[in-house]
């Protein structure tokens, strides 16, 4: 974007204003987890159940009063609520997520032996999104109305489809009738594609509809106008003003495409037997293992704050319209 | 875009596609815009007939166990098929309509209220209020989609009840943000600012003149919605944490079907097209809504 006109110098923020956002964010994000941990808490002891039946394996175990009560002196939950609460804060301020019920190993050793596989699959999936929507966003806005109705067509269908039933599908296709690749996803390259499949696919819907929306109001924009005026030829356009829209909306959903991808985990990881964190959850969840799913409820809270918080550094960077903080 | 629909006295409207002749007259391209939502609408319209009067359209009785006839491949005695009991999976998609239907459309609405109260208050209420609802929303935004919905019945429990309210519970953030957007813009037009000349009280205004106006979007959000509700009710369904299995709901049915996947691709094929269809048409439905009331 080379013009001959002299542009304002760019206001430089200090750092004290850098401070001051990262500061704000961090806050920000240490209430969203406080707020998490304590609505878990305190939700478990509203709903009728007794927590040390739970420890013991549910109320299938028959567990003996005996070991009733030694559970619930081992876990503390014969103190005073209010000091089991702190005491709770207070060791996952200092980072002890406790033991899980049903594994009967530290919460933060589990997650941190699931968190990797979890985030190889979304990263991968996110990244294939991100190329299919734009993908599809460049391709038919430069073939016409047919060419954009064809593409939000597809966007449309691809964002109601189920992951359930996507995978079930893709394994019946490409791994019972053709072959292709496993239908149980293994550490080898060729087990992540269908997963990735799975989860990039409706992901892709989503973004290409924004995207799509975004890039078409760019089109019609002024600063497009004036670049063709320049004697900017209509690729040009699209590649060099429109894309940067179309990418905007996208980067601004990236926390909700977090969220997405690890909500989708729990059902990709489970049909396709990966372990991972999704999988790990839906069976805490089925065994009421309250300290794991608290564990995975803060790690994806965790990492939902840092992704809006970069994703705020890029939009700024991406449009720079939008002022430094 | 070469008609008469773009005003030519706008020059940033100006058509930025070189002017390309195309097929067809006007009227066929005017009959051409109303085809998707036509469509969406004749899609909807089948499935709600089929919640409410499934026996009108089901051939067979959902629940009727034949093992002669279990895995039957779709063909004219069964339509889609037969599962592995024997049972008419096409019959028990129309009567899994209304169970579908019911939760998607209870967990849109648990949502929307939710939201509602959520979003007035930030929207209407005073400053502090407004940060702290954010605070909160901003939390709920942070437990997305499952996540929010499996912590919930971890606590609860699982069954359809908890389903209904996990499923709300993870759409309203996202309804109340765009309420909360949609009352605020309300509250400084010229419409709320005569109101209040006048010596309206705050809660006439908000009643008649801020909730009315705020509502017309909301109902686009809920077609939209319907859709995105019927397939997270579903997706637990199918991870067995909704409706139990001897119910034709269509999560379950699906769930029923992996299990013989191999063997009998319809059991898992068909009930998730009617999630794909019902949800696709939900959003055709709502796009074609909201760009009605755009213009």
């Amino acid at each position: 974007m080379s013009t001959a006109t002299a542009t304002p110098p760019r206001h430089r923020p200090v750092f004290g204003q850098y401070l001051r956002w990262l500061l704000g964010r961090l806050g920000g994000g240490i209430f969203v987890l406080w707020a998490v941990a304590t609505a878990i808490f305190f939700g478990i002891r509203m709903i009728p159940g007794d927590p040390a039946e739970a420890i013991m394996g549910g109320p299938g175990s028959q567990a003996s009063a005996e070991a009733l009560a030694a559970a619930r002196a081992e876990y503390g939950l014969d103190q005073p609520l209010f000091v089991q609460y702190f005491g709770q804060l207070w060791r996952l301020a200092t980072g002890d997520l406790g033991t899980s019920y049903s594994l009967k190993s530290p919460v933060a050793e589990v997650l941190g032996e699931l968190i990797p596989s979890t985030l190889i699959l979304a990263g991968l999936a996110l990244t294939v999104a991100w190329a299919m929507a734009l993908g599809l966003a460049v391709l038919s806005t430069r073939s016409g109305r047919w060419g954009s109705a064809l593409g939000s067509g597809l966007e449309i269908v691809s964002a109601a489809v189920p992951h359930f039933w996507l995978a079930s599908v893709l394994i019946m296709v490409f791994a019972t009738s053709l072959g292709w690749f496993p239908p149980v996803s293994t550490s080898a390259p060729a087990g992540l594609v269908l997963p990735v499949a799975t989860l990039a696919l409706p992901l892709a819907g989503f973004l290409g509809q924004v995207m799509r929306d975004s890039m078409e109001d760019a089109q019609r924009s002024p600063f497009a106008l004036s670049a063709r005026a320049r004697g900017e030829s209509e690729t040009g356009v699209l590649l060099r003003h429109s894309l940067r829209h179309a990418a905007l909306p996208g980067i601004a959903l990236s926390g909700w495409a977090l969220g997405s991808l690890l909500s989708g985990a729990v059902v990709v990881e489970t049909i396709f037997a990966r372990p991972g964190l999704g999988r790990s959850l839906l069976s805490a969840v089925t065994a009421r293992d309250i300290p794991l799913v608290t564990g995975v409820a803060l790690f994806s809270a965790a990492a939902y704050v840092v992704v809006m918080a970069l994703s705020d550094v890029a939009e700024r960077i991406v449009d720079p319209r939008i002022g430094t903080p | 875009m070469t008609g008469p629909a773009l005003p030519a006295t706008d020059p940033l409207r100006a058509p930025h596609v070189p002017p390309v002749r195309r097929r067809g007259d006007g009227r066929v391209r005017q009959l051409a815009r109303h085809v998707p939502w036509l469509v969406s609408g004749a899609v909807l319209l089948f499935f709600v007939l089929a919640a409410i009067a499934p026996s009108l359209l089901a051939t067979q009785d959902p629940l009727a166990i034949n093992p002669a006839a279990a895995f039957s491949p779709p063909g004219p005695g069964h339509l889609l098929g037969t599962d592995e009991s024997g049972r008419d999976i096409y019959s028990r998609i129309i009567h899994g309509a209304r169970p579908s239907l019911l939760i998607g459309a209870a967990a849109t609405a648990v949502g929307l209220v939710l939201a509602l109260l959520l979003g007035t208050m930030a929207g209407f209420g005073s400053k502090r209020l407004d940060s702290g609802v954010g605070r909160i929303l901003e939390v709920l935004f942070a437990l997305p989609g499952l996540l929010l919905a499996l912590v919930f019945i971890a606590l609860a429990g699982p069954g359809v009840t908890t389903t209904v309210i996990a499923v709300g519970l993870t759409s309203a953030p996202g309804y109340a943000r765009i309420i909360r957007g949609q009352i605020v813009a309300l509250r400084n037009s010229p419409m709320v600012e005569a109101a209040t000349v006048l010596g309206r009280s705050r809660a006439r205004i908000l009643t008649a003149h801020i909730l009315p106006n705020a509502l017309a979007p909301v109902a686009v959000l809920a077609t939209l919605g319907l859709g995105q509700a019927i397939l997270w009710a579903a997706s637990l369904s199918f991870l067995g944490l909704g409706a139990p299995p001897p119910a034709p709901e269509w999560g379950t049915m699906l769930s029923a079907g992996r299990t013989y996947l191999q063997l009998a691709w319809w059991m898992t094929f068909f009930p998730g097209l009617a999630i794909v269809l019902v949800a696709a048409a939900a959003t055709v439905l709502s796009r074609s809504l909201k760009s009605r009331s755009a213009r």
